[in-house]
């Protein structure tokens, strides 16, 4: 017969290990601080984009979308990305909203450019690609017009 | 004939209504004139969480391998075979997990304290409580309360674990999913908003299901339908009856709003 301190204790030891798992492993909760710094970028669409998105160089993530929000006077989507600090990213680098196979999850895939200028923290990407709409693509196809 | 009909049962829903949320009311209040709090939540947590665990772990690691099982053959007519990670274990911490936690542990140490409660209140030994000057809800209620706020999520959190385990045994070992493409359908689509989502209904469903186990024993003397150890019967019934469909309702609440 197990005492029943030591079985509250397994208990309460395993559930708080489950716990941890689930929000520090699958909910990505941020335990020690952000080590990570914030890029904007605009885009004419961010359709499908999900806050909490993967973001991509080259197929590696690099960091996750923070928030999707609209730009009252432009009316364009504006998004926040947090970049891994160990990832330098020079001033004219590409974003571009991709999909993960055909129906899978939307990404944003970074396509780093040559340039000297490195983005700072709070800085804006300015050369952005919407994703491609499939559906339009299609229908130029099925009806002649490409 | 209206009256007695439909304005009588209509009044005393909107008694017991009263009654109950007085009850939480008075279980909330009646925290800090406890005395030994802390070992009485102890046992408690023995009670509803600790002797919980197998019941738990069994009915998780089923419900994971009948869920990989069926979405596997699901998924296999479209070949998005690699959605299966994500559909398992957005089932499973969405709804799945508190709701069948709840209801197991309502089923489980729920009924037990109704009748353990139901058997004090017929023995006079409630009486004997007040005249000792022991707040009675303050001595049988408040510490399953903060018990069950306790033990609810850690019992979630682990039926959540061995539902992904029994998913990946059903899907990757038996069916032969690839396990990388189960795992990374897991990680990518679960989000924080899912998880705390998840531990805000087992704290609901905590709350429920103490509130009526409790309710139903507390009250037991008061029944119409039955006198003596067939009310103890009756509210054990109707105390596990009434928390499983409550759970279900607030379930559908809370997820139109979380989601």
């Amino acid at each position: 017969m197990i005492k029943k301190q030591s079985a509250v204790g397994i208990f309460v030891l395993i559930g708080l290990v489950c716990v941890g798992y689930l929000t520090i492993k699958l909910g990505k909760m941020e335990v020690f601080g952000s080590s990570s710094y914030t890029v904007e970028a605009q885009f004419s669409s961010v359709s499908g984009l999900r806050n909490g998105a993967n973001v991509e160089i080259s197929g590696v993530q690099v960091g996750r979308v923070s928030a999707i929000d609209l730009d009252p006077e432009t009316f364009l989507a504006k998004i926040s990305m947090k970049i891994n600090n160990n990832i330098v990213l020079s001033d004219d680098t590409m974003a571009s909203i991709k999909t993960s196979g055909l129906i899978g999850d939307k990404f944003v895939e970074l396509t780093p450019g040559g340039s000297d200028e490195l983005l700072a923290d709070g800085s804006v990407i300015s050369d952005t690609e919407p994703p491609v709409d499939l559906i339009a693509l299609i229908s130029k196809y099925v009806f002649g017009s490409i | 004939m209206i009256h007695s009909l439909f304005i009588n049962p209509f009044i005393k829903l909107i008694d017991s209504l009263g009654a109950t949320a007085l009850f939480l009311f008075d279980a909330v209040i009646a925290t800090k004139n406890v005395r030994h709090l802390f070992s009485k939540i102890f046992n408690q947590v023995f009670v509803i969480g600790a002797q919980s665990i197998f019941v738990i772990l069994l009915i998780g690691l089923f419900t994971g391998l009948v869920l990989g099982l069926q979405a596997f053959y699901a998924m296999s007519m479209f070949e998005a075979q690699g959605m299966l990670g994500s559909l398992i274990s957005l089932t499973l911490i969405r709804e799945m997990g508190p709701v069948l936690t709840a209801i197991m542990v309502a089923a489980r140490a729920g009924s037990a304290m109704t009748a353990e409660i139901g058997v004090m209140r017929i023995s006079d030994q409630v009486d004997a409580l007040e005249v000792m000057d022991i707040h009675p809800i303050g001595y049988m209620v408040s510490p399953r309360l903060w018990a069950a706020l306790i033990s609810f999520p850690l019992l979630t959190a682990i039926f959540n674990i061995i539902g992904l385990i029994g998913g990946y045994l059903s899907a990757c070992v038996l069916l032969g999913l690839n396990a990388g493409r189960y795992m990374s359908g897991i990680e990518s689509s679960v989000m924080l908003s899912d998880v705390t989502g998840c531990f805000l209904k087992s704290l609901v469903f905590a709350v429920i299901v103490i509130l009526i186990c409790c309710y139903q024993g507390y009250f037991v003397h008061t029944r119409r339908d039955s006198k003596g150890p067939v009310a103890v019967g009756n509210a054990t019934t109707s105390a596990v009856v009434t928390s499983c469909v409550l759970i279900l309702i607030a379930d559908y609440v809370l997820s139109s709003f979380l989601l």
